[in-house]
């Protein structure tokens, strides 16, 4: 379902080159679930944006299904994330405006793919029953993340990218989050790759690839 | 579609969550605009009645034929020109005095009068017969009606006795103006047979050559685009217009504030909607559509304010029109559907500059740039350092138009170059200053108030830039109102010297009204004065009759004279000049003046310039009996009396019983000279009114930067909170803060006002009104305005403040348990 191959990314820094990605390959198939690891400064987050097409790739290829994403404008990859993909950040990003019903529902409804039931079947699965009518900052780290995963499955994407998504919670709500976010791919059958930190995560799903010195090891 | 709402719907939502952000962007975008509109209402009203009255039965809009000494002269003409295949129509005017008042009398031909003079349609075909058959009809427009308390129908007298023909309201005719059949004009004029002038219509074919059928008789005036009036009052609805700019500008101060921190709050919840799929256009499209909506909503109600602000003004702005130059508005706002398409647009085109560099700022912003919370008060240096510069470029250019600038326009660019340069190198001031204290700092506390004060500058520099401009115009308008009211009053002294005013009906009454008063002991002088009418250059002229009287020689108010300049005066030879209109001709003492006279011209030796503050016209003033001699139909209306203070009110209440005079036709020195004062200070209420709207929109520009910075400040005071200062004494300490910078900014407004003051007085001044008025410095009053600044401030910065030193503990602990 996704396919990556020979992605390179080259930031500048005071002026000199850094080469964050040198050619990686990788391919994720549809329903599985990988981990991806690595030191600080790896290229993971760079990586999960290349491919949510956030940020633009210097050479190689990404492929989402029958898309190359490499060569989408920006509008392009605009519309391949309100459609096909789901995100989910470290910092929750939610909008601090819109209570928790109207941020679970607002990738979906400007994806014109707003689906009542399955909103419905997302807040009684991810325990936000009685917060519809708060807001962001009226909620805990994980019940904000909660909101943040309901909001990246709203549109039943094909692929769900998490930077560090269980970066600012504490390790028990790190495992229910995870649980939650496990279930709910299941059930969509949509892949999933989490970028994480923590080894004691990235064994829980299916497959464990490291990024080190800009390649996959 | 339903994207575009959505993504709308989601910037909205950040409005609801800050009411007071958008209550500051609504205020800046209402202030901005009702000022502005509500200012150009006025201009507009003004403009439609000088139109009226260029459009009046041939006014300066229409081609004509006039006599080269501007007299009257024989319909035979008229005749002639007609026979000659010369589309011509005549027109007689002059002055009647009906129920005590002195109105403008129009004698009309209407079967021969162009089609394309004003108000000429409505007077075709039904309307004709009633208006040329006997009796007739006066046309009147509604105010003049009202004026004369008369009723529609009614047929009053003029003063000689003879009665109008039946009064009929005309709405689109100028007030102060009766129009009568030339017949008509003629008998109340007692001109039989006379024309003022001859209006041209479109001539089909070609006529024969006017010099062969009246040779130099009569001369052609070509129409004028614009009006003398126009030309007149252009100074005075210019200062307006700047007035409105000022305000506009301060009020967009306020909506670039709101906006700027708006977006940078903002940032992340775009970054978001840009990560979950709306496209940058998308966004950036609706960002744009989102501040025209608010702009149009804002424009509606800053239309709606400026209207009643126009309305509020209104009555003085015409006072003041009247005053200064004779012209008639309208008491009643009547506006165009222009007016409000132009509000609404300025609205708009405002909201957009004030937002552009934020707007800018989205479409370039890459959708993974880092969050930069605040990063819209950190101005770099080199800013500062540009800013400076370019200060100094617009002062160049302030010294080059002060320079080669001879305009009006040339003027008010001077000012406008000072005031914005010195609203560009107001930051950089300010940082000397807070550096200059931050280096003298001893303390920790001391130096962290001297630091935050830098840092907190770059948000506030709009904000206080508003309020050096505001401060800065209300120091120059005041200083040169009160030098113009000291020099006024002076001048007034000078210029009233009988004790007793009586303006006759006509050259009989007058007569009579003389030999009544040889015969009464309590008068000591009876003071003939004479004025007439001619043209110089082109311009209108009034000739002055002076009496030959020692209490003239004493307090006319001369600014220069030739030696003995009184005795040469008697003989008829000789006239002091108006200031203003030796400036126009560019005439000094010594040089000699050309004046057509209907005997041929009349030279006079110029002799000496006397102050003429408040009159339009230029002025020449002769001695009385020479100008009866030049002008035999001078009308000798005119008398003033010398007599004892205790023996004035037995006087005119003597003269008004044997003579029927009302309040108009005579009154004593002390009424003439409130009445007056009255006027003068009703021409500067309009300017005092929009002085303190500036100056409230100045303190609004300071109260919302305080509240929008609020939020953003506490993680500045959160530690020192933590360290153990405070509530209280935080806020107490941000109070100083502000009012430091205020006074620091009010200190820099004094000189600046005071170079504003010098420019309206020896630039706009001498250029609008031609002459110049002596610069003076009123300490106390520069102490009272700064003092106003200070508490405008102090006002702006309390409520900010109170909320500060009752702010729950938890909202500071907030700022360490979360990043914000």
């Amino acid at each position: 379902m996704l396919s990556i191959r020979n992605l390179s990314k080259t930031f500048s820094s005071a002026g000199e080159p850094v080469h964050v990605l040198r050619g990686v390959d990788l391919d994720l198939r549809a329903g599985e679930r990988v981990a991806l690891t690595g030191e600080s400064g790896s290229g993971k987050s760079t990586l999960l944006h290349l491919i949510a097409g956030l940020d633009a790739a210097d050479g190689g290829t990404i492929r989402l299904e029958d898309t190359e994403v490499t060569r989408l404008s920006d509008a392009g990859r605009a519309s391949l994330r309100r459609d096909r993909i789901g995100l989910v950040f470290q910092q929750f990003n939610l909008i601090p405006s819109l209570s928790v019903m109207d941020n679970l529902a607002f990738q979906a409804r400007i994806a014109g793919r707003h689906d009542a039931a399955w909103t419905r079947e997302l807040v009684e699965r991810l325990g936000l029953d009685g917060l519809l009518k708060r807001y962001p900052e009226q909620l805990s780290g994980g019940q904000q993340q909660r909101v943040a995963i309901g909001r990246a499955l709203a549109t039943k994407p094909s692929l769900l990218l998490a930077d560090e998504p269980t970066g600012n919670l504490d390790e028990a709500t790190a495992d229910d989050v995870l649980a939650l976010t496990r279930d709910l791919v299941a059930r969509t059958g949509c892949g999933f790759l989490m970028v994480t930190h923590s080894l004691h995560l990235a064994v829980t799903l299916d497959r464990h690839v490291t990024l080190h010195a800009g390649r996959i090891a | 579609m339903k994207r575009a709402l959505w993504t709308l719907a989601v910037l909205l939502s950040h409005w609801r969550r800050h009411k007071m952000q958008f209550a500051t962007l609504l205020i800046g975008l209402i202030a901005a605009t009702a000022l502005w509109s509500g200012v150009q209402a006025i201009n507009q009203q003004a403009r439609n009645a000088y139109d009226r009255a260029a459009a009046t039965f041939g006014g300066v809009r229409t081609a004509m034929l006039v006599a080269p000494n501007a007299a009257t002269f024989s319909q035979e003409l008229f005749i002639k020109l007609r026979r000659a295949g010369w589309p011509v129509s005549p027109v007689l005017e002059g002055r009647v005095q009906v129920n005590g008042r002195s109105v403008r009398l129009l004698g009309i031909e209407p079967v021969t009068l162009p089609a394309d003079v004003g108000n000429a349609p409505r007077l075709g075909a039904s309307d004709l017969s009633s208006f040329v058959a006997p009796p007739g009809q006066t046309l009147v427009a509604q105010e003049t009606l009202s004026d004369l308390q008369a009723q529609e129908g009614a047929a009053p007298a003029i003063s000689s006795g003879a009665k109008l023909p039946p009064l009929r309201v005309l709405p689109q005719l100028v007030p102060d103006v009766l129009v009568v059949d030339i017949g008509v004009a003629q008998r109340l004029l007692n001109k039989p047979d006379q024309v003022s002038r001859l209006l041209i219509g479109k001539p089909k074919g070609t006529p024969a050559p006017l010099q062969g059928i009246v040779g130099d008789q009569l001369q052609r005036v070509e129409p004028d685009a614009e009006t003398e009036l126009e030309r007149l009052t252009d100074s005075f609805h210019l200062n307006l217009t700047a007035f409105g700019l000022l305000s506009f500008f301060v009020g967009l101060f306020i909506v670039n504030s709101a906006v700027g921190l708006a977006f940078e709050q903002r940032l992340p919840m775009l970054r978001t909607l840009r990560a979950c799929g709306a496209s940058a256009r998308l966004v950036n499209t609706v960002l744009v559509i989102e501040l025209v909506v608010l702009a149009l909503v804002a424009g509606l109600i800053g239309l709606v304010c400026g209207y009643f602000i126009a309305a509020a003004l209104l009555p003085d702005v015409a006072a003041s029109l009247r005053g200064l130059y004779g012209a008639q508005i309208p008491g009643q706002l009547t506006l165009r559907s222009e007016w409000w398409l132009a509000g609404i647009g300025i609205s708009i085109a405002g909201a957009l500059v004030a937002a552009a560099t934020s707007l800018i700022k989205a479409i370039r912003m890459p959708v993974l740039a880092t969050a930069q919370p605040r990063a819209w008060q950190q101005r770099h240096r080199r800013w500062l350092i540009l800013q400076s510069l370019a200060a100094c470029a617009v002062f160049a250019v302030a010294l080059l138009l002060l320079h080669y600038g001879q305009s009006l326009i040339a003027g008010f660019g001077v000012l406008a170059a000072l005031m914005f340069g010195a609203a560009l190198i107001l930051p950089a001031f300010l940082e000397i200053i807070l550096l200059i204290g931050q280096r003298w700092a001893k303390g920790p506390l001391a130096l962290w108030f001297w630091a935050d004060s830098r840092q907190q500058l770059s948000g506030l520099s709009l904000a206080l830039m508003a309020l050096l401009l505001a401060l800065a115009v209300n120091v120059g308008v005041s200083t040169m109102v009160e030098t113009f009211s000291r020099t006024f009053i002076g001048w007034l002294n000078g210029r009233l010297a009988a004790d007793v005013y009586i303006s006759a009906a006509d050259n009989a009454q007058g007569v009579a009204i003389r030999n009544w008063l040889r015969d009464r002991g309590d008068v000591q002088a009876v003071l003939s004065g004479g004025r007439a009418e001619t043209q110089i250059e082109g311009q209108p002229v009034e000739l002055l009759g002076l009496p030959d009287h020692a209490l003239y020689r004493e307090r006319w108010p001369l600014l220069e004279t030739a030696p003995r300049a009184w005795t040469r005066l008697v003989p008829g030879n000789a006239a002091f000049i108006s200031e203003q209109l030796s400036r126009h001709l560019h005439v000094r003492i010594g040089d000699v003046v050309e004046v057509p006279a209907p005997g041929g011209t009349w030279e006079l030796d110029i002799v000496g310039i006397y102050a003429d503050y408040g009159n339009p016209k230029g002025q020449l003033a002769v001695n009385v009996a020479a100008l009866i001699r030049q002008f035999p139909q001078t009308p000798q209306t005119r008398i003033g009396l010398i007599v004892a203070k205790e023996n004035i009110p037995g006087l005119i209440a003597s003269l008004q019983k044997q003579f029927a005079l009302d309040d108009r036709s005579i009154a004593d020195q002390a009424t003439v000279k409130a009445e007056s004062i009255r006027i003068f200070n009703r021409t500067f209420a309009v300017t005092s009114a929009l002085n303190a709207f500036t100056l409230g929109v100045a303190g609004i520009a300071l109260l919302t930067s305080l509240l929008t910075l609020a939020n953003s400040r506490l993680p500045q005071l959160a530690p020192l909170w933590a360290v153990g200062l405070t509530r209280p004494r935080l806020a107490a300490i941000e109070l100083t803060k502000t009012l430091s910078v205020a006074l620091f900014t009010s200190l820099l407004a004094v000189p600046l006002g005071l170079l504003v003051a010098w420019c309206l007085i020896a630039i706009v001044n001498v250029k609008a009104f031609g002459w110049r008025l002596p610069f003076h410095v009123f300490p106390l009053q520069l102490v009272e305005l700064v003092a106003v600044a200070l508490l405008a401030s102090l006002i702006a910065a309390l409520l900010p403040m109170v909320r500060l030193a009752r702010m729950q503990p938890a909202s500071l602990v907030k700022v360490f348990a979360n990043e914000r």
